[in-house]
């Protein structure tokens, strides 16, 4: 206890740090790659839309909105079995990254539908218009005319999982929340929770201007 | 060419559409007019299957439109080009990209798109903004995009969705003229929609008005304009001031209206029949023109003095005479 920071080891610090990033990249990575087709698809079956199914429609919403309800802290623990029997372990960075997906993809889903209706109707219709299948008019068209909303839409949701990965800590995934609650919480270690947080913050501060420059980069009005 | 019989479709509540029969055929320019929620923007999404209508029939060339699917569809969609009143240009593409799109979507070879997009902006005076990007063009410059690229295909059709609502009206103007311009050279059957009269006046053949989702009168822009039969009709064209003055009242004599189309405008008719007859005419109201190629005019007289019903008889060699 002699001086600021003597309760703060730096290599823990650093593998707090490489678990955190490990599950934002993995967990970020597998969020987009469900969330994306998952939001095309809200989109495409609501009303007025190619295929417009309220049955459909519903179901998913019901789907994503009961997901997007659940407090995060509860999803870990009722995730752990089926944790288990996807990675075969609940603990470390690999069992953190299936609850971590299934509660940020729908959350990216509905930003990914909101991105999808700022479409202009027109535009839409033209594509149809020309001839084009459903295929081209998602992959040519509705992608890459939302493209800088839903690059807006996963930097908001990539910062929402450093959060959740924080949570992820209490059950034994590591990281830096991990760390904070261990040292900073539990054994009033102060210093190494004000360590954690500022990490947390470059790593937030980070994660923003990346993804303010991309919307910008892919603006075109 | 376009043939809808019988056809009805809501969305759930009030007809957008109810019982609508048209004819339209090759080559001609065919105005929809009719106020915002008439069912025109319907009527035009069910010739290339936008939308599908509950009742009735609409075919093109003989082919029901509702009937197809899939290839056979995107197919029909590539002989029907479609522009839209916000144009509907993909922002994210540049003005030569967003001219490419249907050729691409077809699966064109690139070597051949590349070759047919300067062709295609040239068509639409935009040679120069190939590499622009929609956002930096005038809205003028939008609708000639938004043309090129519903060329692009080659259609025998080309649908407009109040193509020219969004424009000021010089621009209205010119882009109507290139609109004139496809249907002349191409031989473009054009179906255009408006709740602008004027629109209808400068370029359409023949006009169909549809209120509530059904065609209250349909014929030629120059019958429907001068002598319209349908109180819908009448009010729209009051809308636009051209309903005869509320001074014919006033007036203690007989009153008539006079209409004039094609060569007769030029001919010095009243002066004449004046001579003839001993009448004079004073002039209550009236408006000159032109209907997409030929002059009109339509004027109220006020007769006085002389043989009246020999005045009117003679007017009648020279145009059309109503009370």
């Amino acid at each position: 206890m002699n001086g600021w920071f003597s309760n703060v080891d730096w290599s823990e610090i650093t593998q707090a740090c490489v678990d955190t990033l490990a599950m934002l990249a993995g967990s970020l990575a597998l969020t987009l790659l469900l969330g994306l087709p998952l939001g095309v698809v809200l989109f495409l079956t609501g009303p007025g839309q190619i295929w417009a199914s309220r049955t459909a429609n519903g179901a998913l919403a019901v789907l994503v909105n009961l997901l997007r309800s659940m407090p995060f802290i509860i999803l870990l623990i009722l995730m752990i079995p089926v944790t288990v029997a996807l990675v075969g372990t609940s603990l470390g960075v690999l069992g953190a990254i299936p609850p971590l997906v299934v509660g940020a993809a729908p959350f990216f889903a509905r930003l990914v539908e909101t991105a999808l209706r700022e479409v202009d109707r027109n535009t839409i219709e033209a594509v149809q218009a020309m001839g084009a299948t459903t295929r081209d008019l998602v992959l040519r068209a509705l992608l890459p005319e939302a493209l800088p909303g839903i690059i807006a839409g996963a930097t908001v949701t990539a910062v929402a999982l450093v959060s959740f990965t924080a949570m992820a800590g209490v059950v034994g995934a590591g990281g830096l929340g991990d760390l904070a609650i261990r040292f900073g919480y539990q054994r009033f270690q102060t210093d190494v929770m004000l360590v954690t947080v500022a990490l947390l913050l470059v790593l937030v501060q980070l994660v923003q201007a990346g993804g303010d420059r991309l919307v910008r980069h892919f603006s075109r009005r | 060419m376009i043939r809808i019989e019988g056809v009805s479709k809501s969305f759930g509540g009030p007809a957008a559409l109810a019982g609508v029969d048209l004819e339209i055929a090759r080559g001609e320019v065919f105005g929809i007019i009719g106020r915002s929620g008439a069912g025109k923007s319907t009527l035009v999404r069910l010739i290339n299957g936008l939308e599908r209508p509950d009742t009735g029939i609409v075919s093109v060339d003989g082919i029901d439109v509702a009937s197809l699917a899939g290839e056979p569809l995107r197919a029909l969609r590539r002989r029907v080009g479609m522009i839209f009143q916000s144009f509907g240009l993909l922002g994210s593409r540049t003005v030569a990209d967003n001219v490419a799109m249907p050729l691409r979507v077809a699966g064109v070879a690139s070597a051949e798109i590349v070759a047919r997009v300067p062709a295609l902006l040239d068509r639409v005076g935009l040679a120069d903004l190939g590499d622009r990007y929609p956002a930096q063009l005038s809205g003028g410059q939008k609708q000639r995009v938004g043309i090129a690229r519903a060329l692009a295909t080659g259609p025998d059709v080309l649908l407009c969705d109040e193509a020219t609502s969004a424009l000021d009206p010089e621009t209205t103007r010119s882009v109507l003229a290139l609109i004139a311009d496809l249907n002349r050279e191409l031989g473009l059957t054009i179906v255009l929609i408006t709740h602008e009269m004027d629109v209808v006046r400068q370029v359409c053949d023949r006009v169909a008005v549809l209120h509530a989702g059904r065609v209250v009168e349909t014929g030629t822009v120059a019958d429907v304009f001068l002598t319209p039969s349908a109180a819908e009709t009448r009010a729209l064209l009051t809308e636009a001031g051209e309903e005869r003055d509320a001074q014919v009242a006033a007036f203690p004599g007989r009153v008539v209206t006079l209409t004039l189309h094609g060569d007769a405008v030029a001919d010095p008719v009243l002066s004449r029949v004046a001579r003839e007859t001993g009448v004079d005419f004073a002039i209550l109201g009236g408006r000159v023109g032109r209907l997409k190629d030929a002059g009109y005019s339509q004027l109220t007289l006020g007769l006085s003095g002389g043989d009246t019903n020999a005045a009117i008889s003679a007017l009648e060699t020279h145009g059309r005479v109503a009370a």
